[in-house]
This record gives C-alpha cells, structure tokens and sequence, in this order.
C-alpha cells in the first residue's frame, strides 16, 4: 500500500513542479502578483511531496518491503539497518529521488530567505528551479521508478554492492549532491538576470552565499569520495582520474571560478556576462556529470547499472536547460556589459587572470574525460588517456594559479602597484623557504617532481599565512575591530591555506610513498622505512552478511609495537562478489596500509601488500580546510546586511505605491 | 556575436554526446563476430623467448581477456576472473596490452593469475586487429579459432554465467 502513495505523491510533485515551473514565469510577465506568490507555495507543497516520497522508500528499506524491486536489488535481511537507509541511495533509482529531494530543499530555502528580494525575480528563479525539478521528477516517473512492484515478491533481496556498504559512503552521495544542486541556484539567479535584461549587484551579493555553501558542499563531497576510495578499494591512490571522479571535479573547477568572479561582479559591477556564463556553465557540468555517470557511455569503476535511454533523456534535458541558458546568455548577455575602468595590474584583473586558468584546467579535465568518446566517432583505436596525460597536462595549467593565489588578496580593486605589492609578499617568500625546507628535509628520495610539488605548496601556504599575518597586525594598529576581520576573509584565508596544504599533501605522498609487495608466511616480517610489518597468520572471521579472512599484521618501531592491524578479504554472501578491506593505521604525518592479496600456497601464506603514503592525510585536511573556508565565508555579515538594506528599500517601495 | 561562441561550442559537445551515446561500444555487434579470429604469434609475458599463436590454441573453447595493469576497471575486473580461473570450466588467456613487462607481472603476483597463459602484445598490434576499444574486452573463441562472442567491459560473474558460460557450453557440447 504505502509503496504506491510514495509514487502518487511522486507523481503528484511533477505536477506541481510544472505549474511551478510556468505559473509564476507567466505572473512575471503580466504582473499579476497572485501568480508570482504561487511560487512560494508551489515550493512548499513540492518539497512536502518529495520529502513523503523519500520516507516511504526509506521505510520500504527499514521493513525489509522485497516487493519493492529497487529494495529487493539493494538490500537484503542480513543488512544492517545504518546500510538499509544508506541503501536508498545506493543505486540508480534512489539517488535520484536524494537528488530531487536536495533540490527542492535548495529551493524552498531561496523562497524562505528570499523574501528580501523582489518579488518578481524571486518568482522567476523559484520558476527556474521549477524547471529543474521538472525534468529531474519527469526522469524518474518515466524512466526510474523507484517503487516498481516485484510480483511475487522475492524472499530475500539481493543486498547493497559491497563497495557501497561503508560509512564513508552512507554521507558522500548527499554531500555530493548538495554541491552539485546548490549550484542550481546561482544557475537560476543567472537565469533571471538574462530574463531582466539586468544583473543588480545586490542580487549578485544575495547569491554568494549559497554559492559559497554548495561549493563548500561539493568540496566535502569529493573530499570524502576520495578519502572512501583510498580505504575502499584497496589500491591505496587517492584519486584516479575516473569520468566519475572528473564529473565531480568539473563543476568545482567552474564553480570555483565562479565564486570568484561573483566577487568582483558584486564589488565592482564588472564581467558580470562572464559571472553568468560562469554560472551557467557550472550547473550545465553538475547535469554532464550525472549524465555521465547514469548513461554509460562512459565506462568507470563506479560504473552504476547504466541505461541508453535513460542517458538519452539526461541528454535531452540537459540540451534544452543549458543549451535555452546559452541561447538566452548569446541574445540577452550583451545588455549586461557594463564599462569599468581598470588598471592592468588590479584584484579584478589577477582574479579573471585566474578564473582563465581554473576554466582551462575544467577543459583539460573535460577533453580528457570525453576524449575516449570522440576517439571512437573518428573510429580509431583507443589510446588510453588516464593520469599519464593529466599528470603531463595538469601541473601545467596548475603552475600560473598557484603563483597568482598569494598575491590576489593583496592586489587593490582598480589600479595598483606591482612594486607595492612585491614589498607586502616579500615575508612570504621566507615562509615558503622555511616551510618547504621542513618538507625536503624530510623526503628520503629524490624527485623533481616532488620538489616543485611541495615548492608549490609551499608558496600558496607560506603566502596565505603572510596575508593573514599582515592582516592582523594592521587591524591592530588601526584598533578597529581588535583584530577582528569579515569572515569572508577568513574563509578565503582558510580555503587558500587548504590548498596549500593540499598541495604539500601531494607532493609528498606522490613523491615519497613506498610499497611492497610481498609473500608473507606467519612469523614473518618486512621493513619499510623503519616500520616492521610483522604477519601473524589469518583467521576465519564472519560479519553481518559477509565471510572473511582477517589478517593480523604487527607494525613495530624500535621493536616497539605500535599498531595491530586487521586487514580482510571478503566474500560477500548474498552477491558472491569478493572485497579487499584495506587495514590502516593513520597519522598526521604519515599512514602504514596494509592490504591481503591471495592465499599462496599451504602454509598459511598470503600475498600482502605494505604501503607507506607521507602526508596523505593533508590531501584531505587541506580539503576540510576549503570546506569550512567555504561555510565561513558564506556567514559573513555583509550578506545579511544586504538582505536588511535590500528589505528595507523594498518595504518602503511597498509604503510609496500603496 | 561572441556570446554565441558558448552556446556554439555547447551544440557541438551535445552532438558529441549524442552520437556517443548512440556509439554506445556495448550495444555495437562488433564486426569480427562469427569471423575467424585474426592471425597472432605473440610472446609469453612470463616467459619472453616462448611465443604462443592463434594455431596453438585451435581445437578449444576459450576466452581471451584483453587487460593492462594501467587499466583501473580491470581491476575490479580481476577477482571475477580469479573466480571464472577456480571454476575451471574454460580456459583463459590473457592479452596484456600495450604493457611494461615488469609492471604486469607484479599485477600478477600481487592480485594472483587467473590466467592459463598470458601473451604480451607490447606494441599493441594484436589487440589493435581485433577492435579491441579499450580494456579490458574478452573474446570467446572456438575450435576452430572463430570467435563467437565479445563482451566489452568487465565481466562479473552474473556477465559469465548469463551472456558467456550458455555459449561456452554450447560450443563445447558441438564439439564432442
């Protein structure tokens, strides 16, 4: 019974994200306000829907309801109940549904907080998200049902992908999404300002904060897939240059763009088209990235079960939400050129200087994603394009941001001095001496690679902190604000500062990692870098719905030991499918990973592979720090500020018409 | 007119797309089914001064695995594989594509050998002969050195018991 509600109301939701989507469009135009109010509703009235839809599916998980067919292929009795709702998201169907949901949250909270806003641009971009409600909500009635009925129903379901039965995995797709939606809302305020003809920087100040928080999100995201792939898959890289991988990593290229050519647009009213096309862009990605995954027309280690039709539809849709952004971008954009003055050596100019490079790292990453596609149009035989070309391609284009990012903060808006400048950035040259010689000093082989990595690292840290200090100290002297500076400051300082260390994470786990593989009897041990890895034999061990062998592998420094590790391989019951989990003993400093291969042999012998990565765990904290760089700089007070100003001046517009 | 250049450059990847998703390598029949397999001596990965060729391995049903260690998804590829090796019920060998010998071989060790014999195909000809569109890719070839069927992607066990294992049979029961 409740199955079939959670499609009715599903069903019910994509009528109302068509009336959404025309209704308040239509008031906009024939100012009829009765229309554009209809928006605020219809938003609530969708979310309440979808959320109704998303319960009922989670319940089915919960009950263990194998009549339903999604629940029945992604779970089975012996899962537990944490995986049963992380199981909903878990497969095709499910995901889209979390996709949908997140969506009509991003939504209703633009109709929540934006009351500040004109009533008629806050009808047309709830309009807009209408829009992409649509075509998501139309996908999954026609294409993907999740509530599909199995008759008979089967006994037992055939449990959750094993890769997917993780903690990591349970908040990555949410987070995922969060970014990749959220940037439907500085898709829609574009959208709008084409449609007006005009870009208020007000309004341009009102959507940087929710630019700011998706981009935040989808930095978690990546962050945490990366981090699931490290452990998970037990391979131990970190990144692999997969579609999938490169779907996520697009939109954040762009997105981050995006943030900052948002800024100079809201301070200095320029390269607003630029701003917009930015914003279209980087949505039309999030679209491309799940068009990628879900079509199969790529194939992926993360490979979902993928479906030409299905990808036919994403492709469609995407033709007409991007490709109508664009063609309304080619007619309307030329109204939004404003003249500006600008010096050469100016913030705006580093800052487009930038935005230059980050575009053209997106390219990189998006020719080599499709390139195996347009290889097969020209019906030619397939050259593998994988890290090779992006460890060539992408330092290059890396090289000239890494060396702006310090010195944009301390550029002045309009015209400065290159000399000015040069004296301010000078204490960071020292820093980056200082911090990189702590690096090299503890590399144990020699890399050029690793060098220039770290050098790198080295530079946007070292010159981060000198920013920050030379802050400080000026806030000082001037005793305003006792040191106190906007958050969105400190949320650049913070996102910059966790490139640097994301840098310094990379170089050294690239350069200096160290792995062995190796045939271990029990009793027997293997040196690496002064850590011994001591094998102590394998057990039978049994989990919720899996079968293992549990290694025991002593690590002992100094003959001291420092950590037991239980690495194990898997045999998933319900899918047969085997699984390596991956034992690590983590530091700040450095990860030991140890992995089983196969049994060799009758003596209790296993292959076993000893990683030691320097530093990987940097690659993710200086994500964390993006991430939070991110929340902080969304909370700043000037945001709230403008929503007052912009609030006010409409209250007394309303006083002076009526 | 360079705010059009967006919208341009969009319509050309959507057609891209679009034609991609029509090429889609799964659904494409690839040309060589039921054709003799193409002729190849190629040198023992283990073993460099052995060859083994297409007339060695007449008068078998077997898969032939087109693989590399630089290939990601032949890595979640592989326990299945290990698997298909356990079960015995078909010989498989491996083409190594385009590899470094070393590089494969510690693979090999590392992740266990499924493989009856594993040729090397180092400048790619071989595989290039057989449309191959990327790895990893298995052939199923028969007796008579014709093959019968080609799967594209890894294969899972739910891929070798349904689309691979009823032909294998199939095959193997003409023969006798």
């Amino acid at each position: 019974m409740f199955p079939e509600l959670g499609q009715w109301s599903l069903i019910l939701s994509l009528l109302v994200a068509v009336s959404l989507a025309i209704v308040p469009l239509l008031g906009s135009y024939l100012r009829l306000e009765g229309w554009m109010r209809f928006a605020d509703r219809a938003t609530r009235v969708q979310f309440a829907l979808v959320l109704l839809s998303f319960v009922i599916l989670t319940l089915a998980f919960l009950q263990k309801d194998f009549s339903v067919a999604y629940v029945a292929q992604n779970s089975n009795t012996a899962l537990p109940w944490y995986y049963r709702i992380s199981a909903v998201w878990g497969a095709h169907e499910g995901s889209l549904l979390l996709w949908v949901l997140i969506l009509c949250g991003w939504s209703i909270a633009v109709s929540l907080k934006g009351h500040e806003l004109p009533l008629a641009f806050r009808a047309r971009v709830l309009a807009i998200m209408g829009w992409v409600s649509t075509g998501f909500l139309a996908f999954i009635t026609f294409t993907s049902n999740p509530f599909l009925r199995l008759f008979p129903a089967p006994a037992e379901g055939r449990d959750l992908n094993p890769l997917l039965q993780d903690p990591g995995l349970v908040i990555h797709p949410p987070m995922l999404y969060m970014g990749y939606v959220g940037f439907s809302v500085a898709f829609a305020f574009a959208v709008a300002g084409l449609l007006d003809g005009k870009l208020d920087s007000r309004w341009v100040r009102w959507a940087r904060p929710w630019t700011n928080l998706a981009w935040a999100a989808l930095t978690g995201g990546i962050v945490l897939g990366s981090w699931w792939a490290y452990y998970e898959l037990g391979w131990g890289g970190w990144w692999f240059w997969d579609p999938v991988e490169n779907a996520s990593f697009m939109p954040w290229l762009a997105g981050t763009a995006l943030l900052h050519s948002l800024a100079v647009t809201e301070k200095r009213k320029l390269f607003t088209s630029w701003t917009v096309l930015l914003a279209i862009i980087t949505f039309s990605l999030s679209l491309l990235g799940t068009f990628l995954v879900r079509s199969g027309v790529l194939t992926s280690v993360h490979a979902f079960t993928s479906d030409p039709s299905r990808g036919l539809f994403i492709l469609i849709f995407l033709a007409v939400m991007a490709g109508g952004a664009l063609t309304l971008y080619a007619w309307r954009a030329p109204r939004l050129v404003v003249q500006q003055p600008f010096g050469l050596f100016s913030r705006e100019v580093l800052i487009l200087a930038g935005n230059i490079f980050l575009v053209l790292a997106m390219v990189v990453v998006l020719a080599g994603t499709l390139y195996p596609l347009v290889i097969d149009l020209l019906g030619a035989s397939k050259i593998s394009v994988g890290p090779p070309y992006f460890h060539t391609v992408f330092p290059l284009v890396l090289t000239p941001l890494v060396l702006l990012m310090p010195m944009g903060p301390f550029t002045r808006w309009k015209q400065d001095e290159p000399r000015r400048v040069v004296k301010l950035i000078w204490p960071g040259v020292l820093l980056t001496v200082v911090v990189l010689a702590v690096f090299a000093l503890q590399m144990h082989q020699w890399s050029a690679y690793g060098l220039l990595a770290a050098a790198a690292g080295s530079w946007v840290l070292g010159g981060t902190l000198n920013y920050f200090w030379q802050r400080q100290r000026k806030a000082r002297e001037r005793v305003l604000g006792v040191g106190q500076m906007p958050s969105g400051v400190v949320g650049m300082i913070l996102a910059h500062a966790g490139v640097g260390v994301f840098l310094l994470g990379v170089a050294m786990t690239e350069s200096q990692s160290i792995e062995k593989d190796v045939r271990m009897a029990p009793g027997e041990q293997v040196e690496l870098v002064g850590y011994q890895f001591r094998f102590l034999g394998a057990q039978h061990a049994e989990g919720p719905n899996y079968q293992a062998e549990q290694g025991t592998v002593e690590i002992l420094k100094n003959d001291q030991v420092i950590a037991t590790l239980h690495p194990q391989k898997r045999m998933y019951v319900a899918g047969g499918k085997p699984m390596t989990e991956a034992a690590i003993d983590a530091g700040f400093s450095r990860d030991l990973y140890v992995a089983m291969g196969e049994a060799l042999g009758t003596d209790g012998a296993w292959a076993i592979r000893v990683y030691y990565k320097p530093y990987i765990r940097w690659i993710w904290l200086g994500g964390i720090f993006m991430l939070l760089g991110g929340i902080v700089a969304a909370t700043d007070r000037r945001f709230r500020l403008a929503e007052q100003a912009v609030a006010l001046r409409e209250q007394k517009l309303a006083l002076q018409e009526g | 007119m360079r705010f059009a250049v967006p919208l341009l450059i969009f319509l050309g990847l959507g057609l891209l797309l679009f034609f991609g998703l029509d090429n889609d390598p799964r659904k494409l029949p690839s040309p060589l089914i039921d054709k003799p397999a193409p002729a190849f001596t190629l040198p023992l990965l283990e073993e460099p001064d052995q060859t083994l060729g297409k007339d060695d391995l007449l008068g078998q049903v077997y898969l032939l695995n087109v693989w590399g260690s630089w290939c990601v998804a032949c890595r979640t590829e592989h326990p299945y594989l290990m698997e298909i090796a356990r079960r015995n019920e078909v010989p498989l060998y491996g083409l190594n594509w385009r590899d470094r010998p070393e590089e494969a071989s510690r693979w090999l060790k590392q992740y266990g050998n499924p493989y009856t014999a594993v040729l090397a195909d180092q400048a790619g000809r071989t595989v290039i002969d057989f449309g191959v569109y990327g790895a990893p890719e298995t052939f199923l070839i028969d007796q008579k050195g014709v093959i019968r069927y080609k799967y594209v992607g890894p294969v899972t066990m739910e891929i070798y018991e349904q689309e691979l294992l009823p032909r294998i049979r199939q095959l193997q029961e003409d023969q006798s």
